[in-house]
């Protein structure tokens, strides 16, 4: 669907927003990094799935692709991507807790305690995962 | 003996003489309980009666003062000169609108995206005077009360990058107050509304950059209404095509 | 248009379920496979890693990370297209963004399915 053109008025002075607006604000750039860090975690993703990739091809191959990981590039990509991914996820939970709301029985519980539950939680999960993958 | 003074940059802009807007400077007198909307009625009637903008209640409920304040869209009777000391304070018309002139903007875009949302009660019947009045509990209004603060100021508009960019977006106002009214219990319009706040160009549009709720001088977050009107459509959608015989029209 | 009114609220779902997985889920993993396996930091022999993911649950979970925060990817990549101008190109830029997620959903399921 294509936008149909406004009609502009004449005498009227109509501004137009540049590409660049994101830039003029700071509340603007921090929304532009949180959309941002999608990028870096859907890449961070596909670099996990050819590794799991690698893993099936056999231990060479799977440590041949960790030496790839251990290059100074790709840990520094690692780097910037978990601070992405950790950005993500505390603006998330922090917008999570203003969009869903909890009710108990009439009362609506406060979006602080909601954002607070979901950040125990995720460390939580976190913990169970690391508890799992390193004694499994 | 001289009163300290503080520069305003103010947009002059004439329809029909000039190609766009510009900035003319303006010295008023700096005084501590003034707010912008002061230094421009001090302006035009000291010193250039020329000057366009809108006011009306200069306390923060009409709505109508609205403009960008340093880039900031703020109410301009509630932007107090002291706040931007020394200065120079930018004073621009409202973002994202079109510019009739100088401080004036064209509102009609707003108008209409309004009366889409049909911001009333909305009654299969409507209660003849006498059966009485409608009752409503005090934790029946709370559901709503926050989304009916809304005084029309388009402040939300003007911080709204979605709607900048492409002002086809039914915009913040507009959805939080149609979702103010789907949450009232008198209101029985809720299949009539919802729709039209979730066409594609309605809280779809909309990326949550969450702005309109952050320049919201009554606190009405229709960042929240609009997410929340999304996640009841995204629920009502995926109901309607797991459960084609049961789920809510 | 009715096509746009009606899927616009399954992709956003989509991107809602992509972000809580993300949200939750990536941060431990992307530390654990991305920096401590390779640094060493953690012991991450291939039979123990072979071992972990054989399991169908595992595969399971492993898509659920790995495929939904596409969509979520997606979505957000889609917006930021529009949003920095390329509003008019709305429509090729969804159907290559959520085509995308897609494809990265098939070649998920292939390659959990393969190994």
């Amino acid at each position: 669907m294509t936008t149909a053109p406004r009609a502009e008025q004449p005498g009227l002075y109509y501004p137009k927003l540049p590409a660049t607006w994101w830039l003029r604000r700071p509340a603007y750039v921090r929304f532009m990094l949180r959309e941002l860090s999608s990028v870096f975690i859907a890449i961070f993703l596909v670099v996990f799935l050819i590794q799991i990739y690698r893993l099936g091809q056999g231990p060479e191959a799977y440590a041949a692709f960790l030496g790839t990981l251990r290059s100074p590039g790709w840990i520094a990509f690692h780097v910037v991507a978990l601070a992405f991914a950790l950005y993500h996820s505390i603006t998330w939970f922090n917008l999570t807790a203003v969009v869903q709301v909890v009710r108990f029985g009439e009362r609506q519980v406060p979006p602080r305690l909601v954002a607070a539950a979901n950040y125990v939680l995720w460390v939580v999960v976190s913990l169970a995962i690391l508890l799992f993958v390193l004694r499994g | 003996m001289s009163e300290e003074t503080i520069t305003l940059e103010v947009t002059r802009y004439r329809p029909g003489q000039d190609r766009e807007p510009r900035a003319q400077a303006f010295n008023v007198p700096f005084r501590k309980d003034w707010v912008v909307l002061d230094a421009l009625n001090h302006i035009k009637d000291r010193m250039d009666g020329t000057l366009s903008y809108r006011w009306s209640c200069r306390m923060g409920v009409c709505g109508s003062c609205g403009m960008m304040v340093n880039g900031v869209p703020k109410l301009t009777c509630a932007a107090f000169l002291r706040d931007y000391h020394p200065g120079p304070i930018r004073v621009e018309p409202l973002a994202n609108f079109p510019v009739v002139r100088d401080l004036v903007i064209a509102m009609d875009d707003f108008m209409e995206k309004l009366r889409r949302v049909k911001p009333w009660i909305i009654r299969e019947r409507e209660k003849p005077v006498a059966e009485g009045e409608y009752l409503q509990t005090p934790a029946q209004l709370d559901l709503y009360k926050q989304f009916s603060m809304c005084i029309n100021c388009m402040l939300c508009y003007a911080a709204c990058p979605v709607y900048g960019l492409d002002p086809v977006f039914i915009g913040p106002a507009a959805i939080a107050l149609g979702y103010r009214y789907n949450l009232d219990s008198r209101d029985e319009g809720y299949r009539l509304r919802q729709p039209i706040l979730t066409e594609a160009v309605g809280v779809w549009d909309c990326t949550f950059v969450g702005e309109c709720s952050v320049v919201c001088p009554k606190g009405v977050d229709p960042a929240a209404a609009i997410q929340r009107t999304k996640v009841a459509s995204a629920k009502e959608w995926f109901m309607s095509m797991l459960l084609p015989w049961g789920g809510k029209q | 248009m009715s096509s746009r009114k009606t899927s616009e609220p399954f992709w956003w779902g989509l991107f809602s379920v992509g972000g809580v997985v993300a949200a939750f889920l990536v941060p431990v993993h992307l530390f654990l496979h991305a920096l401590a396996a390779p640094l060493g930091w953690i012991p991450a022999s291939p039979a123990r890693m072979q071992a972990l993911v054989g399991h169908p649950l595992v595969k399971v979970y492993l898509f659920v990370l790995i495929a939904l925060p596409l969509y979520h990817w997606a979505h957000r990549f889609r917006f930021i297209l529009e949003d920095v101008g390329l509003h008019a190109l709305r429509t090729p830029i969804a159907v290559l963004c959520y085509g995308s997620a897609v494809v990265g959903t098939v070649l998920t399921l292939w390659v959990l399915l393969s190994i």
